[in-house]
C-alpha cells in the first residue's frame, strides 16, 4: 500500500501488536512506533515460549532429545527431528563408528519430510491469506493438510509431534495401504495446488496487499542469515537439498522455484511452487521403492544401542527445513549426553529482519510481513 | 580451500599471533570437527570476521550460527561461517575467560549477529563489547544468572513467584 502524503502532523504513537494478536502466528509482540498510519519502527519482543531446549538437552541421553526437537518447529516436526538426527549421525560416522541406515529406511524418511514441508506450507498459505482477509483458502488448506497428519497419524500415532526419526531410521514401518493412499492423496492435491493459485495468489486484492511490499535484495537477506524460501524469494538460488545434498536427496530430480524481486509476493509464490516440487520428490521416492521392490521389506531400522555414545567432538550440521537452514551444532564428550547442544533456527534470523523490513510502511503491511516470513515462534523461543 | 589455507590467509593478513591454532579432525577419529575450527586470539575477532568476509578468495558472507559453549575456565564463542560464494564451510573460535567474559562484536560483519550475540549474551554472560542492543532477548529484563552455563542455580523467586524448577 502507498503511505499517505505527510500533510498533516501527528504525534509518535506506541502500539503494542501482541503477545495476543492472531496475525502474529503464536505470541510474538512487535512494538509499533507508529506516526498516524505509518510505522516507524517495529520493535520484535520475543522470548515468550523461551524453553530453553538447549539446556534440557544437556540433561538428557541422545534418545531422548529427538521429542523436544519435535516441539520446537510444531509445524514441521519431522523435518526438525531429521537435522538432529542426521547430525548426531553424521557425528559417528566421522567418529569411525558408522550406523547402516537401511534403504527403506533412507526413503520413508525422505518421503515424510516432504510431505511435512507440504503440510507446512499449507499452513504458511493458508494463514497467510486469513491474515490478509481470505478465509476461504484456510479451510482448503486445512482439509488437505488434515490427509496428511491422518497419514502420519497411520504411521506413528501422532498428528503433530512425532518422534519418528530415530537414529539408524524410523520408529515404526509404513502401513500396508500407506503408499495407496499417498498417491491418492498426491493426485488430488496436485490439482488443489491450481485452485489455490486462483483462489489467493492471483487474486487482485492479496496481489495488492503483497506486491512490492517490504522487498529484501538478496545481499541484505544473506546478511540477515536469511535462507530457505525467504532468502529464494530474493531470488537466490539455494537450497540444502540441492547444494549440499544430504539423506539420499540427491537421486531426486526437481527444481528450486525463486523469486523475482524480494517482495512478500515472491516469498509466498515460492512456498507455492515448493509444494509442487515436494510432490513430484514423494512421487519419486514410491517409485524407487516399489522398483527396488522396498514396500514390502522388513528393514526400516538399523538396530542402535540405546546408550548411543557418539565420539569425542564438535559437528555442525544443516538440513532444508521448510522455513529455511535448520542447524544443530553438537558438542559430545563421549558420554550418552550430549555437552551441548546449539540450534540455529531459520525463523530466529528472518524475524532479526523484521526492524529493518518494515520501517516507513502501514501498520496493515506489517502482518503482510509477518504472514510471508513463515515464522513459528516456537522454534524461535526453543 | 582447505581449512589450512584458510588459516594461512588470517595468519598473514592479521599476524602469526593473532591466530593460535587449527583444530581438524584426526584421523583415527578419536575427535571429530566438523567443520574445523581455527582458533584466534578473542580480542580479534572482529577483525578476523572482516578479512573472513571481506578477502576474495575466502567470502565468507553467511554466519551460519553463533554460538558460546561453557568449556570451564573459560567461555567459547563458536563462529561457524559459510560462504556463498566459494561454498566452503569454516568455524572461527574465541575462547575467553570466565572471570572475565568479554569479546568484540562482529554484528557490523554480518548483521544477523545482532541477534545471536544477544541471546549468547544473556544466555551464557559473555559481554559483547560495542554492540548496539545489549538488551536480553529470549529472558525477561531481570533474570538473574545465565541459565546455559554449567553451574548455574535457578533462582528461588521470580517477583514474588517461586520458580517450580
Amino acid at each position: 500500500m502507498a503511505a499517505p502524503t505527510k500533510a498533516l502532523r501527528t504525534d509518535e504513537m506506541v502500539l503494542s501488536m501482541g503477545p495476543q494478536h492472531p496475525s502474529t502466528h503464536g505470541v510474538l509482540r512487535l512494538e509499533l512506533k507508529t506516526d498516524g498510519e505509518v510505522v516507524e519502527e517495529a520493535i520484535p519482543h520475543i522470548g515468550y515460549l523461551h524453553r530453553n531446549f538447549e539446556k534440557h538437552a544437556e540433561s538428557l541421553p541422545y534418545f531422548q532429545i529427538i521429542p523436544y526437537t519435535d516441539r520446537m518447529d510444531y509445524i514441521a516436526a519431522m523435518n526438525n527431528e531429521l537435522g538432529f538426527v542426521l547430525a548426531v549421525e553424521k557425528l559417528m560416522e566421522l567418529g569411525g563408528k558408522p550406523i547402516s541406515i537401511p534403504e527403506k529406511a533412507q526413503y520413508i524418511r525422505v518421503v515424510v519430510c516432504e510431505m511435512n514441508r507440504i503440510a507446512s506450507h499449507l499452513l504458511a498459505f493458508g494463514t497467510y491469506g486469513m491474515d490478509i482477509g481470505a478465509l476461504t483458502p484456510f479451510l482448503y488448506a486445512f482439509r488437505d493438510r488434515e490427509t496428511i497428519l491422518g497419514l502420519f497419524e497411520d504411521i506413528c500415532g501422532a498428528r503433530l509431534l512425532y518422534n519418528y526419526i530415530r537414529f539408524g531410521g524410523v520408529s515404526r514401518d509404513l502401513t500396508p495401504d500407506f503408499h495407496h493412499k499417498l498417491r491418492r492423496f498426491l493426485s488430488k492435491f496436485e490439482k488443489n495446488i491450481d485452485s489455490y493459485n486462483t483462489l489467493l495468489t492471483n487474486n487482485k486484492i492479496f496481489l495488492e496487499r503483497t506486491k512490492g511490499v517490504a522487498v529484501m535484495s538478496i545481499d541484505k537477506a544473506i546478511q540477515y542469515g536469511w535462507t530457505g524460501p525467504n532468502l529464494r524469494g530474493s531470488g537466490m538460488k539455494w537450497d540444502l537439498r540441492k547444494d549440499e545434498p544430504y539423506s539420499i536427496y540427491d537421486r531426486f530430480d526437481f527444481e528450486v522455484p525463486v523469486g523475482e524481486i524480494g517482495d512478500c509476493w515472491d516469498r509466498y509464490k515460492v512456498r507455492m511452487d515448493e509444494m509442487r516440487e515436494s510432490v513430484r520428490i514423494v512421487r519419486q521416492a514410491l517409485d524407487q521403492m516399489e522398483e527396488k521392490g522396498l514396500l514390502d521389506d522388513p528393514n526400516y531400522a538399523a538396530k542402535v544401542s540405546a546408550k548411543l555414545r557418539p565420539p569425542v567432538g564438535e559437528v555442525y550440521f544443516r538440513t532444508e527445513t521448510p522455513r529455511g537452514d535448520l542447524g544443530y551444532y553438537i558438542q559430545s564428550d563421549g558420554t550418552n549426553v550430549p555437552s551441548r547442544v546449539k540450534v540455529r533456527s531459520p525463523c530466529f534470523t528472518a524475524l532479526s529482519a523484521m526492524r529493518e523490513l518494515s520501517r516507513g510502511l502501514l501498520v496493515a503491511d506489517i502482518i503482510a510481513i509477518i504472514g510471508s516470513i513463515d515464522i513459528v515462534m516456537g522454534e524461535i523461543d526453543r | 580451500m582447505t581449512a589450512e589455507e584458510i588459516k594461512n590467509i588470517l595468519s598473514g593478513r592479521l599476524g602469526e599471533e593473532a591466530v593460535l591454532e587449527l583444530l581438524e579432525s584426526d584421523e583415527e577419529g578419536m575427535t571429530v570437527y566438523d567443520p574445523p575450527q581455527i582458533v584466534v586470539r578473542a580480542d580479534l575477532i572482529a577483525e578476523a570476521a572482516l578479512v573472513c568476509r571481506d578477502e576474495e578468495s575466502l567470502r565468507f558472507d553467511s554466519l551460519m550460527s553463533l554460538g558460546a559453549v561453557d568449556n570451564g575456565e573459560r567461555l567459547t564463542a563458536l563462529y561457524h561461517l559459510h560462504s556463498m560464494t566459494h561454498r566452503h564451510q569454516i568455524a572461527l573460535r574465541a575462547d575467553v575467560p570466565r572471570a572475565e567474559p568479554s569479546i568484540p562484536t562482529v554484528e557490523n560483519v554480518w548483521k544477523t549477529a545482532n541477534w545471536h550475540e544477544r541471546e549468547a549474551g544473556e544466555l551464557m554472560g559473555i559481554a559483547f563489547e560495542g554492540h548496539s542492543d545489549p538488551r536480553p532477548l529470549l529472558l525477561p529484563e531481570d533474570w538473574e544468572g545465565h541459565p546455559l552455563r554449567k553451574d548455574y542455580v535457578v533462582q528461588e523467586y521470580y517477583k514474588g513467584m517461586k520458580v517450580p524448577y
